[in-house]
């Protein structure tokens, strides 16, 4: 836990990764998901920001 | 021999051309090779990406060019991001991946373990088994058309066999609670074949020695199986599962021929949804919008699905 707040305030590659991870499967389970439209109507804008945060972070140091 | 040939064609270049040549860097060299891709990914991909999210900001109506083509901002994604009828069809979507993938990497990854065995006439049932992934999807959703048929469909009748049930007493393509799951029961019939060519090369990568060291140490089959097979043979399945959730989630052919959507719209996938309002109702923006969104979430998928398989492989 310690590592991966490291790694966020450090800017590495890891753990923004892994935070990008979060948001796009976050949103393509709110996409596809039979329970709430409110969170349909958001999945898009959760899945972009995962995508583009993970092409970003990808670039930054290991 | 050779030597006095690269002579001979040395002397036939005009001296000027010579020049030229000569004075090129092998970076310059690189980038005339590279250039023609770069233009063909360009012109065949990147323009029609860009092309496609400015069209889903405008209200432009293919059939209708003389039209005035007005910016509508975000409006488009947010009618698709709050229809009900669109939810319904990525609902329907998700049923069918998450099925058909399933289904298929456990069906396979067995097929694969037992094929990999070595038992008489091993060849012919490794063909047998790899035919229907040969067949035309709109062939084969054809056919299954007919197998289906309450009156004459051999599927009804095979059930009638196993369970009694009168086979003119249900529809498999007519009925919305059976419809879903015969694109699914389709679908793993004839692509499981895939997953299984995959998983078996998986299997057949990991060198014996490795097994006779397990033998070596008392392990059981058992364990054998978890320690050694699954996880070396874990980077493949994880191909076959990237390979089959993009194929699916993009299925079209196989779908509309089999139950062209319904009934209703309990078989219409994104992309048969995606062709009607691009291709039926000529709303290009709307549809533009449509496929931005399918894209965003294929490649953020994608993105993480890559990155997965590079961790197992590196492990």
């Amino acid at each position: 836990m310690n590592n991966f707040i490291y790694g966020l305030l450090h800017l590495r590659r890891g753990a923004w990764e892994m935070v990008a991870t979060v948001l796009i499967a976050l949103g393509v389970v709110m996409l596809m998901q039979p329970l709430a439209l409110v969170l349909f109507t958001y999945s898009f804008l959760v899945t972009l920001i995962g995508t583009v945060m993970f092409i970003i972070v990808s670039h930054f140091p290991e | 021999m050779s030597d006095h040939l690269a002579q001979r064609v040395a002397s036939a270049t005009p001296p000027k051309l010579a020049r030229r040549i000569r004075g090129v860097s092998d970076r310059t060299i690189a980038w005339l090779f590279v250039t023609p891709t770069i233009l063909l990914l360009l012109a065949v991909n990147i323009f029609p990406l860009i092309w496609t999210i400015r069209l889903s900001l405008t209200n432009f109506r293919t059939n209708r060019p003389n039209n005035p083509v007005e910016f509508v901002g975000i409006e488009n994604y947010r009618k698709i991001l709050t229809n009900p009828d669109t939810w319904a069809s990525l609902q329907a979507t998700a049923h069918f991946l998450i099925w058909t993938i399933v289904l298929q990497v456990v069906i396979g990854f067995t097929l694969a373990y037992l094929i990999n065995k070595k038992f008489r006439g091993n060849d012919l049932w490794t063909t047998l088994i790899v035919l229907p992934m040969m067949l035309s999807p709109a062939v084969v959703g054809n056919f299954w058309t007919f197998l289906y048929q309450p009156q004459i469909g051999l599927f009804n009748y095979f059930i009638e066999f196993i369970s009694g049930v009168d086979p003119a007493s249900f529809s498999m393509i007519g009925d919305v609670s059976l419809a879903p799951w015969t694109i699914v029961l389709v679908d793993t019939w004839m692509w499981t074949p895939f997953v299984m060519l995959i998983c078996l090369a998986g299997l057949r990568s990991i060198p014996p020695s490795i097994y006779e060291a397990a033998e070596c140490d008392r392990a059981s089959k058992w364990r054998q199986f978890w320690t050694i097979t699954l996880p070396m043979a874990l980077p493949f399945l994880m191909l076959a599962v990237l390979f089959r959730g993009i194929e699916n989630f993009k299925m079209f052919d196989l779908v509309v021929q089999l139950t062209g959507g319904g009934p209703g719209a309990t078989t219409l996938l994104t992309s048969i949804d995606l062709k009607r309002e691009a291709f039926e109702k000529w709303r290009t923006g709307f549809a533009s919008a449509y496929a931005v969104i399918l894209f965003v979430t294929v490649f953020g998928l994608a993105s993480i699905y890559v990155k997965a398989l590079n961790k197992v492989k590196d492990r």
